[in-house]
């Protein structure tokens, strides 16, 4: 078990149910960027696939292991998805210089209606400026049940959010989070490593709750990313669902959203 | 006699009011000159349907309505409200 102090606050966690991800600028070492930059130009080995205990998938010696043992990246995944998760897949995203077109809108993965959700990581060992593109990820697009490319006639919404980053910047997402790799007009090849997990535990207060009766809670639930108009509530029922399931109470609610609509009296009056 | 083609432009709304704000938007050019791509663009061309509409493209794809499928009712997929818009541009 990673130090308490590496785990994941309340807030941070409301903060990626609402929004669907987290972003740590400037967190990885410059000399693991550089040795982790390296080994994704000549190939990252791993042992075994899919369903592989994450401890052995990386050996002695393995830079991109070395970025996801660091105490703090590992306190983001014990926070999100237990101590002992699963290896589902990895993959070195390039993108090559003066690649002009964007990648398409999509979600990884078919249609998911578990509660239980994976983790996706996307890191960035070095400098993604806008016009190296960046992944754009859409905040709030997690509980969009779409199937994979089925929403690549997008092509832009309000609160689209490139990853412009300095390198060592690490993002965990959702599962089920819409992106897209941007254009990268520049002479460099773009690389961003990403590496999906799956929890291997109930994901109940599995982080820091020393704030977990914080007042902001219910603030963060509300975030409005705008671009789903007037769904936005029923975005909110969806946080409040999976908060709920993620604190274990199931009498929680942001305001008056869902307690109204639970609100089904059977008592009959006892007439005379 | 000049050859026309086909632009269209795709605008989400907040609501299915023509008047209300875009959310979303993109765009394909049928003369080829321009291959609209993700993320290519930080504000919707229009604020409205209806203001594009003012410009001169020309609505032609409503979004049908239909109530939620029973036990569907708080899920979220594709953006409801989608107007798709033409114009015709000589090449």
């Amino acid at each position: 078990m990673v130090d308490k102090q590496h785990l994941l606050t309340t807030e941070q966690m409301a903060s990626f149910v609402a929004d669907g991800y987290l972003r740590f600028d400037d967190f990885i070492p410059d000399e693991l960027n550089k040795a982790a930059h390296e080994e994704m130009a000549s190939g990252v080995p791993t042992r075994g696939g899919g369903g592989t205990v994450l401890n052995d998938v990386w050996g002695e010696g393995s830079a991109v292991g070395d970025v996801f043992n660091l105490p703090k990246v590992q306190g983001i995944i014990q926070s999100l998805v237990g101590e002992n998760p699963l290896y589902d897949h990895h993959a070195v995203h390039i993108v090559r210089p003066q690649s002009e077109h964007g990648q398409i809108w999509h979600a990884d993965a078919i249609i998911d209606l578990r509660m239980h959700f994976d983790i996706q990581f996307f890191y960035f060992s070095h400098d993604t400026p806008r016009e190296m593109g960046g992944t754009m990820i859409l905040p709030g697009s997690h509980f969009r049940r779409v199937c994979e490319t089925d929403v690549a006639r997008y092509q832009n919404f309000l609160s689209q959010h490139p990853i412009v980053c300095n390198a060592g910047t690490l993002v965990v997402v959702h599962h089920g989070i819409w992106h897209c790799a941007q254009p990268n007009l520049t002479e460099d090849t773009r690389y961003m490593f990403k590496l999906r997990l799956n929890p291997t535990v109930r994901q109940l207060k599995l982080w820091n709750t020393d704030d977990i009766n914080t007042a902001g809670i219910r603030g963060i639930l509300s975030r409005n990313h705008r671009w789903y108009g007037n769904d936005v509530r029923l975005e909110i029922v969806n946080r409040i669902k999976l908060w709920r399931f993620l604190i274990g109470d199931e009498s929680y609610d942001v305001g008056y959203w869902l307690s109204r609509l639970e609100n089904m009296p059977e008592n009959v009056k006892n007439v005379a | 006699m000049a050859e026309l083609r086909q632009q269209l432009l795709v605008l989400h709304l907040h609501t299915p009011d023509l008047n209300s704000h875009v959310v979303a938007w993109a765009m394909y050019d049928g003369t080829g000159k321009i291959r609209y791509t993700t993320g290519d663009s930080d504000a919707p061309p229009y604020s409205s349907v209806v203001e594009a509409m003012q410009d001169g493209w020309r609505v032609i794809q409503f979004p049908q309505q239909f109530p939620a499928y029973p036990g569907m009712e708080y899920h979220t997929s594709y953006l409801r409200f989608e107007y798709i818009l033409e114009k015709m541009e000589e090449i």
